[in-house]
C-alpha cells in the first residue's frame, strides 16, 4: 500500500486516527501478502470486507469501526513480514504521484490492484476526515501517540533497510515511516524526504516537557537568540550558564524593574547630591526672621546675572547648570571663611571637568594650612643638607676618588607668598556642583615654568600624575593650578578706569619700577560706552600681574644665598660662583591696556564683539582672547566680568610637539685620573692567561732551581 | 544638529561653554526653515560655528533623502542670509593645508603664501618665489570637510541601509542604552567607510550589513574618550563637533 514512500511525504502532524488507519492499511497489505497463494482468497476476503465497508467509508463514523476491526489483527501481524517489501505493494496501489519502488514485487501488484480503488476511496474518505482533524490539531502531544510507540519501536527494531528513505536517528521514537499517511489530496505537493525529516524532527522538539509548559524547541530558540544578540566572546564555555539563565528567565519574567536600576544609578546618585544643594542650611524655614537674615550680604556674587550677560555674548553654560553652580558656591561660602569669591570658570577634562572658584579668605584664616606645607619643605631641605655632609666624609675615605659631578641643580626659586603675585587668590575646584570642593595648593615658580613647556589635557582627577617631558613637578592638581595662574595672568581684564592704583607714594619708590601689585576699585568709575569698548583695545586693561619667565610676578634673584646654604659646603660654592649673572626680569606693569599685548603671528591677540548687532543700544561688549581660547570678558555700563571655559591650553598655530629628551650626557672626561678603556675580550683574556701561565711555569722552574739550591743549602 | 531640535540640542551641548546668544538662536531657527524650503532639503543640520577675527562663520548643512550622500554646505555671517559653498575637492584641501592661523572672518580675504617653485628655462633651473593666493572660502570649505571626515560621528542604529542603496534615518531608534553608550564600538564615523573593506572575514561575520556599514570608532588612533554622559543617552547626536572654534591648523 505504499506506506513508506507516502510517509515521508505527508506532514508529520498526524492525528492518532491516522495511525490507526495506517495500521489498518498495513494490515490490509499484510492480509493481502501473507498468503500470496491465497491471494484470490484474500481478495475475496477483503473484497467483501471492503464492500461491506465501502459504503461505510463514505461516512465518517464507520471508519472507526473499520479501524477497530483491523486493530486486533494489526497487533498480531508478523513483524518479520512488515518489511519494506510490503510497502511498495501499497505503493503500486496508488498510481497517483507515487513512484514505484525498485523492489516492488510484481506478485503483489495484482493483489494490490484490487484494493486500488478501495484505497483511493479510503484515501478520499480519510482526506475529509484528516482535514478536519488537521484543523483542530495544534501540536502532536506525546501521550496520544504513546500507545503506538511500542508498535513503532518494534517495527523499528527490525532495522530493515528502507533504501532511499531518510532514516532518522534510531533514538527518535518517531520515524518518517510511521508518520506517513496516504495522501488525502492529490493537489498537495509532496514534500521532499529531507523536508519531511526536518519537519518530523521539529515536531519532536516541539513537544512540551512533562513538568512544565516549555518545549525544548522554544528553549533552544531562546538560547540561540540570546547568544546571537549578545555575541559573547567564547560562547561554548558560557553555554552552560547561559542555558541556566535562559531557563530561569522563562519562568521568571521581568515584571519588576530590577534590570533597570543598576544602569541608572550614576545619574541617581548625582541627583541625590545635587538635591542637597537645594535644601536650605540651618533647618527649615522659620518664618520671616530667617528670610531677613538671609537677605543680608553673602560673598557669593550674582552668578545668574553674570550668566545672563554671558549668554547674550554667546558664551557660557546652560542656565540650570549656572544655577547649580551658584548653589554650590553658596555651599562653599558656608563651609569656608571666605571674604570674596568669584566663579572663575570651567576647565574641561577628558573624563570630568573642573569648576573653579576664585576665593579670597578673610584675614588670618588661611595661615594654618600654609604652615604645615612650609614645614614639610623645610624638613626636606634639612635632609638634603645632611646628605651633602655625609657625602663629603665618604669621599675622603674612598681610595679612588670618584670625580664629582660638576652639575649643580639650579637654585630653587622660592614661591610667592600667599595673597601676592600668582598666589593672590585661593582656588577651589569641584567636578560637579554638589560634589565637595577641593582646595588647590599654591603654585610654585618651577611649576609655572614647566607648565609652559608641556601641553597635557586634564583627566578630571586631581591626583592623576602628569607624565611628560620635561617632567612636571607635581600631579594634576599642581598642573591645574599652574594653568589657572597663567590664564588669570593673561586674560583677566577690566574696562579702563574701573580699577585704579591706590595712592601711596612709598610703593613706587621701594619697588623700583618693578610695578605695583595692588589696586582698588575706583568709586568714580562711570562706565565706558559699549561702542567705545568694542572699538579700541586701549579701553581694556589687565588687572592681574604678568608672570615673568622666572615663574613669579615679582622677580627674585636666585643667586642670593639664604642662611642655610651658606652654612653648608661653602667650599664648593665658592668654586662655582661667578659664571651666572641673572638679569632682572621685568614684565609689563599692572593695569596696562590690552592694546599693548603682543601679537600672535601678526594677528591681534584680542577680538571684540558687540553681543547683538541688531540692537546696539542694549547690547554688551564682549572681548575674546585669541591667545587663550575660551577666555571671555564682557562689560556693560558699570558691570564687567571675566570667565574662562575651555580646555586650559594656550593657542598655538602649530601642532604641539613635545620637547625632545636632552642629548645623552657625557660620562667622565678622560684624564690622567680616569681613563676609559674597553674591557678585554674573552680571547684576549685567554691569551693573557696562557702567557701568564707560561711565564709562571718559567719562574717556577727557576724557583725550583733556587729552592733546590736553598734546600741544599739548608740541608747543609 | 537638526533644525527641528535645535534648541534642545544646544542646551545639551552647552557643557563646553560654547553657546548661542538668544538673538542668534532666534534668527537661526527662522532662517534654517527658509533654507530647507528654498533648497528642498530633506533635513537641514546646523553644523556649527567657526570663529574668525573679524566675524564668525555659522555653518549649516543640507541633506537629501540619502543620508550618506555628499552634503551641501552653507555659510552665513549673520545667521539670516545663507550662501552655498562649493563642494570640497582634494586640491582645495591640499592647497589650504599650508595656511595656518585663525580665520579672518571675511570670505573674500586672500591668504598669501609664498612657495618656491622650480621653473625650467631651457637648461637652467630657477627657483622662483611664487606667491599663491588662497581664498578664505576655499580654506573654509576644506576645513569643514576635514572636520567632518575626522570627527562627525553617529551612534549605531541611527541609520540603516536598504538593499536599494540609500541610507535612511531609523525611525525606531530610541538611543543607546547606558552600557552601549560607553563603548566606542557603538559609534560610527558619519562618512563613506574607508576601513570596512580591510576587515577580516571573521570580523565581517559579526556585522549586520544593514546597520554596520560605516567605520567604527574603535580602531581610531588616537583613541577617543567617550565622555561620561550626564544627560540621558536616548538622544540622537548626529553632529558632535559643535565645539569647533576655528583654531585648527
Amino acid at each position: 500500500m505504499g506506506d513508506l514512500p507516502p510517509y515521508p511525504e505527508r506532514p508529520p502532524q498526524q492525528p492518532p486516527n491516522r495511525r490507526t488507519s495506517q495500521a489498518s492499511q498495513r494490515q490490509h497489505s499484510q492480509d493481502q501478502v501473507q498468503p500470496p497463494a491465497a491471494d484470490p482468497e484474500e481478495g475475496q476476503q477483503i473484497a467483501p470486507d471492503a464492500r461491506r465497508n465501502a459504503p461505510g467509508w463514505s461516512q465518517r463514523g464507520s471508519l472507526s469501526q473499520q479501524e477497530s476491526l483491523l486493530m486486533p489483527r494489526a497487533f498480531q501481524a508478523e513483524e518479520a513480514q512488515m518489511g519494506s517489501m510490503e510497502y511498495p505493494s501499497m505503493n503500486t496501489g496508488f498510481p497517483l504521484e507515487f513512484q514505484p519502488q525498485a523492489y516492488s514485487d510484481e506478485s503483489r501488484i495484482q493483489a494490490a490492484e484490487l484494493t486500488t480503488s478501495l484505497m483511493q476511496r479510503l484515501q478520499q474518505g480519510q482526506s475529509s476526515l484528516l482535514q478536519q482533524l488537521d484543523s483542530t490539531f495544534p501540536e502532536p502531544p506525546v501521550n496520544p501517540l504513546d500507545p503506538f510507540n511500542l508498535y513503532q519501536t518494534d517495527q523499528f527494531s527490525e532495522g530493515a533497510q528502507h533504501g532511499p528513505y531518510v532514516r532518522d536517528d534510531p533514538a527518535f521514537q518517531f520515524s518518517p515511516s510511521e508518520m506517513g499517511f496516504p495522501h488525502y489530496s492529490a493537489e498537495v505537493p509532496e514534500p521532499e524526504p529531507l523536508e519531511l525529516a526536518v519537519q518530523n524532527a521539529k515536531a519532536y522538539l516541539l513537544q512540551t516537557s512533562i513538568s512544565c509548559d516549555l518545549s525544548l524547541y522554544e528553549h533552544l530558540v531562546n538560547l540561540l537568540t540570546k547568544i546571537l544578540n549578545q555575541r559573547p566572546e567564547d560562547p561554548l564555555s558560557v553555554l552552560e550558564s547561559l542555558n541556566r539563565t535562559t531557563q530561569w528567565e522563562w519562568f521568571h519574567p521581568k515584571l519588576d524593574t530590577l534590570w533597570d536600576d543598576p544602569e541608572m544609578q550614576p545619574t541617581y546618585e548625582m541627583a541625590e547630591k545635587q538635591k542637597a544643594l537645594f535644601t536650605r542650611s540651618g533647618g527649615g524655614a522659620e518664618g520671616e526672621q530667617e528670610m531677613e537674615e538671609e537677605v543680608g550680604e553673602t560673598p557669593v556674587p550674582n552668578i545668574m546675572e553674570t550668566a545672563f550677560y554671558f549668554e547674550q555674548a554667546g558664551v557660557g553654560l546652560s542656565s540650570d547648570e549656572s544655577f547649580r553652580i551658584f548653589l554650590a558656591m553658596k555651599q562653599l561660602a558656608e563651609q569656608q571663611p571666605i571674604h570674596t569669591c568669584r566663579f572663575w570658570g570651567k576647565i574641561l577634562g577628558m573624563n570630568r571637568s573642573y569648576l573653579v572658584a576664585e576665593v579670597e579668605f578673610r584675614e588670618g584664616e588661611e595661615e594654618a594650612e600654609e604652615e604645615e606645607v612650609e614645614e614639610m619643605t623645610e624638613g626636606g631641605e634639612v635632609m638634603e643638607a645632611h646628605g651633602e655632609e655625609e657625602g663629603e666624609e665618604d669621599e675622603e675615605k674612598a681610595v679612588d676618588v670618584i670625580p664629582k659631578p660638576v652639575w649643580k641643580p639650579p637654585p630653587v626659586i622660592p614661591k610667592e607668598e600667599s595673597r601676592s603675585g600668582a598666589n593672590k587668590y585661593l582656588y577651589f575646584v569641584c567636578n560637579e556642583p554638589g560634589l565637595p570642593w577641593t582646595r588647590l595648593p599654591h603654585v610654585t615658580p618651577a611649576q609655572i615654568v614647566n607648565a609652559r613647556k608641556i601641553k597635557k589635557f586634564f583627566t578630571g582627577y586631581l591626583d592623576a600624575p602628569v607624565v611628560s617631558y620635561p617632567p612636571f613637578p607635581g600631579n594634576e592638581a599642581n598642573y591645574l593650578r599652574a594653568q589657572i595662574a597663567r590664564i588669570s595672568a593673561a586674560t583677566q581684564v577690566s574696562p579702563l578706569g574701573f580699577y585704579q592704583f591706590s595712592e601711596e607714594e612709598g610703593d613706587e619708590e621701594e619697588e623700583g619700577g618693578a610695578g605695583r601689585d595692588s589696586y582698588e576699585e575706583n568709586p568714580d568709575f562711570e562706565g565706558i560706552p559699549v561702542l567705545e569698548l568694542v572699538d579700541s583695545m586701549a579701553n581694556w586693561v589687565h588687572h592681574t600681574q604678568h608672570i615673568l619667565p622666572q615663574g613669579r610676578c615679582t622677580w627674585v634673584n636666585p643667586l642670593q644665598k639664604t642662611e642655610e646654604e651658606e652654612d653648608l659646603g661653602e667650599e664648593e660654592e665658592k668654586a662655582d660662583e661667578g659664571p651666572e649673572e641673572v638679569e632682572q626680569e621685568v614684565g609689563p606693569p599692572l593695569l596696562t591696556p590690552l592694546s599693548e599685548d603682543a601679537e600672535i603671528m601678526h594677528l591681534a591677540p584680542w577680538t571684540t564683539r558687540l553681543s547683538c548687532s541688531l540692537c546696539p543700544q542694549y547690547s554688551v561688549a564682549v572681548v575674546r582672547s585669541n591667545l587663550w581660547p575660551g577666555a571671555y570678558a564682557y562689560a556693560s555700563g558699570k558691570k564687567f566680568e571675566n570667565i574662562y571655559i575651555g580646555w586650559g591650553h594656550k593657542y598655538s598655530p602649530e601642532n604641539f610637539n613635545p620637547a625632545l629628551p636632552a642629548p645623552i650626557q657625557q660620562e667622565y672626561p678622560s684624564g690622567p685620573e680616569i681613563m676609559e678603556m674597553s674591557d678585554p675580550t674573552v680571547e684576549e683574556e685567554q691569551a693573557l692567561k696562557a702567557a701568564q701561565e707560561q711565564a709562571l711555569g718559567a719562574t717556577e722552574e727557576e724557583e725550583e732551581g733556587e729552592e733546590e739550591e736553598e734546600g741544599e743549602e739548608t740541608d747543609d | 544638529m537638526d533644525a527641528d531640535s535645535l534648541l534642545l540640542s544646544l542646551e545639551l551641548a552647552s557643557g563646553s561653554g560654547q553657546g548661542l546668544s538668544p538673538d542668534r538662536r532666534a534668527s537661526l531657527l527662522t532662517s534654517l526653515m527658509l533654507v530647507k524650503r528654498d533648497y528642498r532639503y530633506d533635513r537641514v543640520l546646523f553644523w556649527g560655528r567657526i570663529l574668525g577675527l573679524v566675524a564668525d562663520y555659522y555653518i549649516a548643512q543640507g541633506l537629501s533623502e540619502d543620508q550618506l550622500a555628499p552634503r551641501k554646505t552653507l555659510y552665513s555671517l549673520n545667521c539670516t542670509e545663507w550662501s552655498l559653498l562649493p563642494p570640497a575637492t582634494e586640491e582645495m584641501v591640499a592647497q589650504s593645508s599650508v595656511v595656518k592661523g585663525r580665520f579672518m572672518g571675511d570670505p573674500s580675504y586672500e591668504y598669501e603664501h609664498t612657495e618656491l617653485q622650480k621653473v625650467n628655462e631651457g637648461e637652467k633651473v630657477f627657483e622662483e618665489e611664487i606667491v599663491v593666493q588662497i581664498k578664505e572660502e576655499t580654506r573654509l570649505v576644506s576645513v569643514i570637510d576635514q572636520i567632518d571626515k575626522a570627527v562627525a560621528i553617529i551612534p549605531r542604529g541611527a541609520l540603516f541601509k536598504t538593499p536599494f542603496g540609500p541610507t535612511h534615518v531609523n525611525r525606531t531608534f530610541e538611543g543607546l542604552s547606558l552600557s552601549e553608550a560607553k563603548k566606542l564600538s557603538s559609534y560610527f564615523h558619519f562618512r563613506e567607510p574607508v576601513e570596512l573593506k580591510n576587515k577580516t572575514l571573521l570580523e565581517k561575520a559579526d556585522l549586520d550589513p544593514s546597520l554596520d556599514f560605516m567605520d567604527s570608532l574603535e580602531h581610531d588612533i588616537p583613541k577617543a574618550l567617550v565622555p561620561s554622559l550626564a544627560y540621558s543617552p536616548s538622544i540622537l547626536i548626529p553632529e558632535l563637533p559643535f565645539f569647533q572654534d576655528g583654531r585648527r591648523m
